[in-house]
């Protein structure tokens, strides 16, 4: 009998790795991926990185020009992030189980989040381009809408975590919807909420170099814009600063997060 | 008269107390940095949208405008430049992109996971990967992509290449500590009993933390749809996204984008509903 146990698993586990191989095979060729091409790729790409993708000291002359588009960068993934966290505390609050008004519109808010969070910036921002052109409001509002999808998602869950016991406390005193919500369910899920808005920002960041990319503003504009024109040195510069800002950031938000949590 | 003086006795010092009434919520560190972030991001906030460059845009206007493009977009989807079958074909290769990368990622990721667990090797060698790793995820995918495409030249090759970068980074962390939550003295058994290390992974260590794995690997999965979405519209990797990136910035069609989005969104969301059902399996076995 245990041998048969044995045997299944071993049989299972071949199963998985025979359609895993499958899947690999098929993805490989409907993509074009070229296997021998991906490896060697790899030291190709570190031995031009070696000779050509360093700053120089020509490029430091464009350091503030790249230090002021970090900078909007910067400021456009802040916004949209504070911006749409307090929407999605909106939409959380009424979409949690624990602090919906009733299982309706609990649904409708929690469907909402859904589709914007399911469409992802790059499209927003593509969506986007038609009426704000190449402007920052683009990559702004691309962000907010990403944004708010995923945090309605994280809120919604924070809160479920958080506040089941104590709503159910202060119900059962009588206390009104709003004193529950600004009395309880608030002050005991905002460190939560707060790391997941820092973490936002961190994404953003990310995703604004991409959205700038196909946009035109920003700091991903102004990668595109040195690497389509061959200036290796002074793009490198780019990811530099971009590297050295993200970094910063992170430190900063986990400094945050382990005296608040 | 007496009762009555003794009640007044007993009062006086609760009034006292009240006078001075302790607060609910001591300002102690936690307290403080929460609204001090708070107050900073909202600042930052006001500063930010004061410093826009709106480029003399009319801001109602493009709103306006947004919502009439919105409705266009949504309501009246239609494929002009190629068909079904192709867009259908086009998703494929997506998430052909996203699977590659995944499991390319995956498979790495195992390996320097144990690596960077504290609890399976050495302090030292911990703290270089794990430093690698936060290098590794500061520099934004499409740069990466961007970068091996001046090796590999423009396309899927360079597109997974630079996206399994991204994948490794992200995969390593959460993979290590679902790792390092392994009871330490589960390790220790093993090794009084003579296990080597390979055992302690395949016996112990991997079967404890699959199901977390499990989950952040698919997790990472839909990420990366998403993710090959964006490099197909910004990277030349093909796909649905370089459909879309077309028919934004050169055929300017409103009605095909709603069609692509529609057909990314219907992806994403089997993805998230196949995802949760994969987490409620998990959670029952």
């Amino acid at each position: 009998m245990q041998a048969d146990i044995f045997a299944k698993k071993k049989r299972n586990t071949l199963a998985f790795l025979l359609l895993l191989g499958a899947l690999t095979i098929l993805a490989m060729i409907i993509t074009e991926y070229n296997v021998l091409k991906g490896f060697t790729s790899i030291p190709k790409a570190i031995q031009w990185g070696m000779a050509n993708f360093y700053p120089t000291a020509e490029s430091l002359e464009k350091l503030p020009v790249i230090l002021d588009k970090l900078q909007e960068t910067l400021l456009v993934s802040i916004a949209a992030t504070t911006a749409a966290a307090v929407f999605a505390l909106l939409f959380s609050i009424f979409g949690s189980n624990t602090t919906r008004v009733n299982a309706f519109f609990g649904a409708i808010t929690r469907g909402i989040a859904t589709v914007f969070r399911n469409i992802d910036v790059a499209a927003w921002a593509l969506i986007l381009l038609f009426s704000f052109g190449q402007s920052a409001l683009t990559g702004y509002f691309a962000l907010f809408f990403g944004s708010f999808g995923f945090l309605t998602r994280a809120f919604t869950e924070t809160i479920d975590e958080v506040s089941g016991g104590s709503v159910e406390a202060l119900k059962a005193t009588g206390a009104g919807y709003f004193s529950i919500i600004f009395q309880s369910v608030i002050p005991s899920s905002i460190p939560q909420l707060i790391s997941w808005i820092l973490f936002m920002i961190e994404t953003n960041i990310r995703s604004a170099t991409l959205i700038g990319l196909l946009t035109g503003s920003g700091i991903g504009f102004t990668f595109n814009l040195y690497y389509k024109s061959l200036a290796y040195d002074t793009a490198s510069l780019v990811v530099v600063v971009i590297i050295a800002a993200i970094l910063l950031i992170e430190y900063a938000s986990n400094y945050v997060r382990k005296v608040i949590l | 008269m007496e009762v009555k003086e003794q009640l007044s006795n007993v009062t006086a010092p609760s009034v006292h107390l009240l006078g001075k009434r302790i607060p609910a919520k001591p300002l102690n560190k936690a307290a403080i940095v929460t609204r001090l972030t708070l107050f900073i991001l909202a600042a930052l906030t006001v500063y930010a949208f004061y410093s826009f460059d709106y480029k003399e845009l009319d801001f109602m206007d493009a709103l306006l405008g947004t919502f009439a493009n919105l409705k266009t977009i949504f309501l009246e989807p239609h494929l002009k430049h190629f068909s079904f079958g192709h867009a259908l074909y086009q998703v494929m290769v997506t998430l052909g992109l996203a699977f590659l990368t995944t499991l390319f990622g995956a498979i790495i990721a195992v390996l320097f996971g144990l690596m960077a667990a504290e609890n399976l090797s050495s302090r030292r060698v911990s703290i270089v990967i794990k430093s690698m790793v936060a290098f590794i995820r500061a520099v934004p995918t499409v740069l990466w992509v961007l970068i091996f495409a001046v090796a590999a030249g423009l396309g899927s090759t360079a597109a997974v290449i630079g996206m399994t970068f991204h994948s490794i980074g992200y995969l390593i962390k959460a993979y290590s500590e679902s790792f390092e939550e392994l009871d330490r003295g589960v390790i220790e058994a093993l090794q009084a009993s003579g296990a080597n290390w390979w055992q302690i992974v395949f016996q112990a260590v991997i079967p404890s933390s699959i199901t977390y794995m499990i989950s952040w690997t698919f997790l990472r999965f839909e990420i990366n749809f998403a993710v090959a979405v964006a490099m197909g519209a910004a990277a030349g990797a093909g796909g649905i996204g370089f459909d879309m990136f077309m028919a934004s910035s050169f055929y300017l069609d409103m009605r095909e984008i709603g069609a692509i989005t529609y057909f990314i969104l219907a992806v994403a969301v089997i993805l998230e509903i196949f995802a949760a059902k994969i987490k409620r399996k998990l959670k029952t076995v």
